[in-house]
């Protein structure tokens, strides 16, 4: 991968004098050994990371795909292959469906929804030269505040009678709701909370993609006459974002994928199945209701959706590279 | 003339604009927060009062706070926070560095498997992982222990893909001095590269801390005791159990668990975009 990179190298010292002092036979058997020592401190260094990632990743993944196809309980003594009969039952069953469409809903909410503000934001927070990092702290907080607690402060300003949500609609004269114990506002409320925790994150990766924008590129579209910030932005801007805006989409998707927290605190998946998302039904059929087979089954396809988003975006990134 | 006037005019409007829109959607960003604050100061009387005000007309901070600090087990939430996160982020650097430094360093058979290894590990969610490793912890009697909080994050594949990109970028001249100077391969790795490689640790120090401060998901699953659940979910069971409606203590627990974090960025922003990002973000 790198430059070859001798441990005990010919010109290090002492052991160079030695070695040309040496038969050839000697020499080779020496960088024979020396390459034999290199691997054994190399296996050292890495054997508990090697241990761990094998214990921790490594076996669990291959038991996911294992328990997904036995009719294994939580608990039992015994078990039988059943092939893909989880599976299927996973699909016929409605709540499962329900679950994959909510969740699929919910992303296309919250990842449009991100970008686009993130996006908006951060081309604001670079158009002018003041207070920069202030507006970048304010839209960054909601990222890394604990989101459990943000959801039930959530819960208060989205509640019936004395949240502030309603009680401002209400002065204004407009229809109230109760957000999160209604079918038809329970989804699209949590996943206006999904755009409020992200819209941070999406705004950081834009503006540093703003800034590898060359200058040069501006001042070319200056002499092209495109001296207008709409004309900049259309010609220069946007295009140049391109790539960074790929990689933004799939990140904020596979987040959108991997809610749970604001579902199991407010709402736990109801009104019904309303706000029913993929890793809450995984949780709860996993570890509820112990339906360990079945569980094991919705793992693996959630495992499916992540990895494929992934590698899109490994793809996305291979190609940002080849871009630039 | 009249053109550049118009133009300045044109440009000092659009400046106004920018701070206009900011200021507005920061406002409305900040509004869960600023809320949460405002309830967690009020008595139950003015929460439930149907006009909004900030400040309250009786302030009923100390009652809340005490009630909140006193009623749940929250310092107990705190201080298991704390420990879950440091023994973790010290694990991780233990594991991860030395890894790092054999692939970044060293030449040896299996170096390109290895990386592949971390580099499926980085694709895999933790969240598929938990059955296999709940049924691990139950077979080993670790369930409802601290080490039960700990164990599946022992390993971290974005430490040790992050501390290997850093490490490559430090000149192997520095190692050779190092093993002229008669150091050993671990004193190489901890008294050379790790110092070096400072601002890798930092990043992933604080996405590791962060991340784990703020995860709900697995120690729902690992532990029952609330003698040993770290914040989010002892705030959970808070509101469930206890607080029900009282919502001034139940924000004021909520406030007092956001606000170690909130503090530590607001101290060092920089440092925080880089190390949530996941280096995506080079300041």
């Amino acid at each position: 991968m790198s430059k070859p990179l001798a441990l005990y190298g010919a010109s290090d010292g002492p052991s160079a004098t030695s070695g040309a002092r040496t038969l050839p036979s000697r020499t080779a058997f020496s960088a024979d050994r020396r390459a034999f020592a290199e691997m054994l401190i190399a296996w050292t260094l890495a054997g508990p990371a090697i241990f761990f990632l094998l214990v921790l990743f490594f076996l669990p993944v291959i038991g996911v795909f294992v328990i997904a196809l036995t009719d294994w309980q939580f608990g039992a003594r015994s078990l039988s292959f059943v092939g893909l009969t989880n599976f299927r039952e996973v699909f016929a069953d409605a709540g499962f469906r329900t679950s994959l469409f909510n969740t699929v809903i919910y992303a296309l909410i919250v990842v449009p929804g991100t970008v686009v503000f993130g996006l908006l934001i951060a081309l604001l927070i670079e158009s002018g030269k003041s207070c920069r990092s202030f507006y970048r702290a304010i839209h960054f907080l909601p990222f890394m505040a604990t989101l459990t607690a943000m959801a039930i402060a959530w819960g208060t300003l989205l509640h019936p009678t004395i949240g502030l949500v309603n009680q401002t609609l209400a002065a204004m004269a407009l229809p109230t709701a109760n957000w999160l114990g209604q079918e038809n506002t329970a989804l699209p409320v949590l996943a206006v909370i999904g755009i409020w925790q992200n819209l941070g994150y999406a705004m950081v990766l834009f503006l540093s993609g703003l800034k590898s924008i060359p200058q040069d590129l501006y001042d070319a579209a200056d002499v092209d006459g495109a001296d207008l910030w709409f004309d900049r932005l259309r010609t220069v801007t946007l295009p140049m974002l391109g790539p960074v805006s790929m990689f933004v989409v799939v990140v904020v998707a596979l987040r959108a994928f991997e809610s749970f927290d604001t579902v199991k605190v407010l709402t736990q998946g109801g009104p019904g199945h309303a706000s029913e998302v993929l890793l809450y039904t995984l949780y709860r059929e996993s570890f509820e209701y112990l339906r360990t087979g079945y569980g094991a089954a919705i793992a693996v396809v959630f495992l499916i959706i992540v990895v494929t988003l992934t590698l899109v975006q490994a793809r996305v990134m291979d190609r940002k590279v080849h871009y630039q | 003339m009249s053109d550049t006037m118009s133009t300045k005019r044109l440009s000092s409007l659009a400046a106004i604009l920018r701070h206009a829109v900011l200021l507005l959607t920061g406002a409305l960003i900040l509004l869960p927060f600023v809320w949460m604050i405002s309830l967690s100061i009020k008595p139950p009387g003015e929460i439930f009062r149907a006009s909004f005000s900030f400040w309250p007309s009786q302030f009923y901070g100390v009652e809340n706070y005490t009630k909140a600090l006193t009623e749940a087990p929250l310092p107990r939430y705190m201080i298991n926070g704390l420990i879950v996160c440091s023994l973790i982020l010290v694990l991780q650097i233990l594991v991860c560095a030395p890894c790092a430094y054999a692939l970044a360093k060293l030449r040896f058979p299996g170096r390109d498997l290895l990386f592949v290894m971390v580099l499926v590990g980085l694709l895999l969610p933790h969240q598929v992982l938990a059955l296999p490793l709940f049924v691990f912890g139950y077979q080993l009697g670790i369930l409802n222990t601290y080490t039960a909080l700990i164990f599946p994050y022992v390993v971290s594949p974005f430490g040790i893909f992050l501390f290997r990109q850093f490490f490559k970028t430090i000149h192997d001249d520095v190692v050779h001095a190092a093993r002229l100077d008669g150091l050993s391969e671990l004193a190489i790795v901890w008294r050379i590269l790790v110092p070096m490689a400072l601002p890798a640790v930092i990043a992933f120090s604080i996405f590791s801390v962060v991340g784990h401060w703020n995860d709900l998901f697995w120690p729902l699953i690992a532990v029952r005791d609330q003698s040993l659940m770290p914040p989010p979910l002892g705030i959970m069971v808070f509101k469930n159990e206890e607080a029900g409606n009282d919502f001034g203590p139940l924000m004021a627990a909520s406030t007092l668990i956001v606000l170690p974090l909130v503090i530590a960025f607001l101290t060092a922003q920089k440092w925080f975009v880089e190390g949530m990002t996941g280096g995506a973000v080079k300041q």
